[in-house]
């Protein structure tokens, strides 16, 4: 039995159809909002959090073939369970709905029992895969949950070119040490929260939390255009973040945090490791190394946000940057040129 | 004639289904739109323009079934699967029938 109050959509441009419907559904306990061609169901979609939608296949300005070829191109969409309800004839239509991704496909009159059958299990489906979805979610990011949905689940890598981040707080042993650990926990709760926020805003993954550091990964495991730029504009964030974080903390008479961020671009090797049981999703490769390196050289440079050379290529003059020099990293045969973001002016 | 153009056991399914006060206004929102899809098929066959009157075919068998309109279902269907067609008997004869199912849908409706 689906719960009460469901918001289903109907999409039809036949008034009689879409009254009828609308009300057999409103006497099953749905919330009904109805559109009357494809174009205006798509935004209505777009605009708000609809259950499920019953679609007419023809529709002028934009039939239901076109509507389901839109949903699918688009991720969040393509979750909204469809259920045909049409009078065109031919196996042919029902067989190409199914395949453009719809639920189930019903023939105009529409039978209520068997319309709420179909709902109610339409429904549970949906119930079932967002509970899976959450589940993924807790434990990976959404990409990575998109592309094990898309792309199903092996272990492997593929080499993509993407843009690596690390980042740490500085001096966090110390002050461990200084303060009891449940206030440790809420501290890590929150930085991660407006870390989570701040890479997540710009596009790109945080795949690993180690104590205080993270790495992220922007461009991969889904493609992400500029990526370079998107995590300097991230890490731009995340000082900035900070920084209001410090203001309440200074407020309490607490110590001020600092954090210190790497960033790589180049290829890398990103895939699922682990085992069948039990993986992550995760890049290796010099570029991944090298974004470590730069986050540890944070603290001698005394700068905020460090860069490596392709990544101060790509971002050119968007972003403010000033040249360090070359330093010789561990476990590098040649020296890596090494830039930082000029910090931005307060206000 | 007019007895046998409803059929009263879809048309009492569809009364227990949605209330048969709702079904009064459905009937009228149907005999306000069905005109314009009979108008349209008579456009649509006079411009030669084949998908248009297949989709006012359709929408008028759809809805005819709806209320167990049995023989205007039956004929816009022809009209639907059939394509265009030269003269205008066919759309004669659909409107006829239109009328004989919309009386009695107005009878019916209001008990």
């Amino acid at each position: 039995m689906a719960e009460r109050g469901t918001r289903l959509l109907v999409a039809d441009d036949n008034k009689v159809n879409r009254l009828l419907l609308a009300r057999s559904l409103e006497l099953q306990g749905h919330r009904v909002a109805s559109a009357e061609n494809g174009r205006i169901a798509l935004e209505m979609l777009r605009a708000g959090a609809f259950d499920l939608m019953l679609l007419d296949m023809e529709m002028p300005e934009l039939d239901g073939f076109g509507v389901l070829e839109q949903m699918n191109a688009d991720s969040k969409l393509r979750e909204v369970p469809v259920i045909v309800t049409s009078s065109l004839e031919g196996v042919a239509h029902v067989v190409r709905c199914l395949e453009l991704g719809a639920d189930d496909y019903l023939h105009k009159p529409v039978n209520p029992v068997l319309l709420k059958a179909r709902i109610n299990s339409s429904l549970e489906k949906k119930l079932l895969r967002d509970q899976q979805k959450a589940l993924i979610r807790r434990f990976a990011t959404s990409e990575v949950a998109e592309d094990l949905q898309q792309s199903g689940f092996a272990l492997g890598g593929r080499r993509v070119v993407a843009t690596v981040m690390f980042s740490d707080i500085r001096g966090f042993t110390a002050l461990v040490e200084a303060q009891p650990p449940e206030e440790t926990i809420e501290l890590l709760n929150t930085y991660y929260t407006l870390m989570f926020e701040a890479i997540s805003g710009q596009g790109g993954v945080v795949n690993q939390m180690i104590g205080d550091g993270l790495m992220a990964i922007f461009g991969a495991p889904m493609p992400l255009p500029d990526a370079p730029l998107a995590a300097v504009r991230a890490a731009q964030d995340m000082v900035e973040m900070i920084e209001l974080f410090n203001h309440e903390r200074v407020a309490l008479e607490k110590a001020p945090i600092r954090i210190g961020i790497g960033i790589a671009s180049g290829e890398v090797v990103a895939g699922y490791t682990g085992t069948q049981q039990r993986a992550t999703y995760t890049c290796i490769g010099d570029t991944v190394n090298l974004a470590a390196r730069l986050e540890a050289h944070t603290k001698q440079a005394g700068r905020g946000i460090l860069l490596d050379g392709d990544t101060m290529t790509a971002v050119g003059d968007r972003v403010p940057l000033e040249p360090l020099g070359e330093v010789l990293f561990k476990g590098k045969a040649a020296p890596t040129q090494v830039f930082a973001v000029k910090a931005q002016a307060p206000g | 004639m007019s007895e046998s153009s409803i059929d009263m056991a879809v048309f009492s399914e569809l009364q227990d289904a949605a209330g048969a006060e709702f079904v009064v206004e459905l009937v009228d929102t149907f005999l306000q739109e069905a005109p314009t899809m009979l108008a349209e098929l008579r456009a649509a066959q006079a411009a030669g323009a084949a998908d248009v009157f297949r989709r006012a075919a359709h929408s008028l068998k759809s809805n005819s079934s709806t209320f167990g309109a049995a023989d205007l279902a039956a004929l816009a269907r022809a009209l639907e699967l059939g394509g265009l067609i030269t003269d205008t008997a066919a759309l004669d004869a659909l409107e006829a029938c239109y009328q004989q199912a919309a009386a009695r849908l107005r009878e019916l409706s209001r008990g």
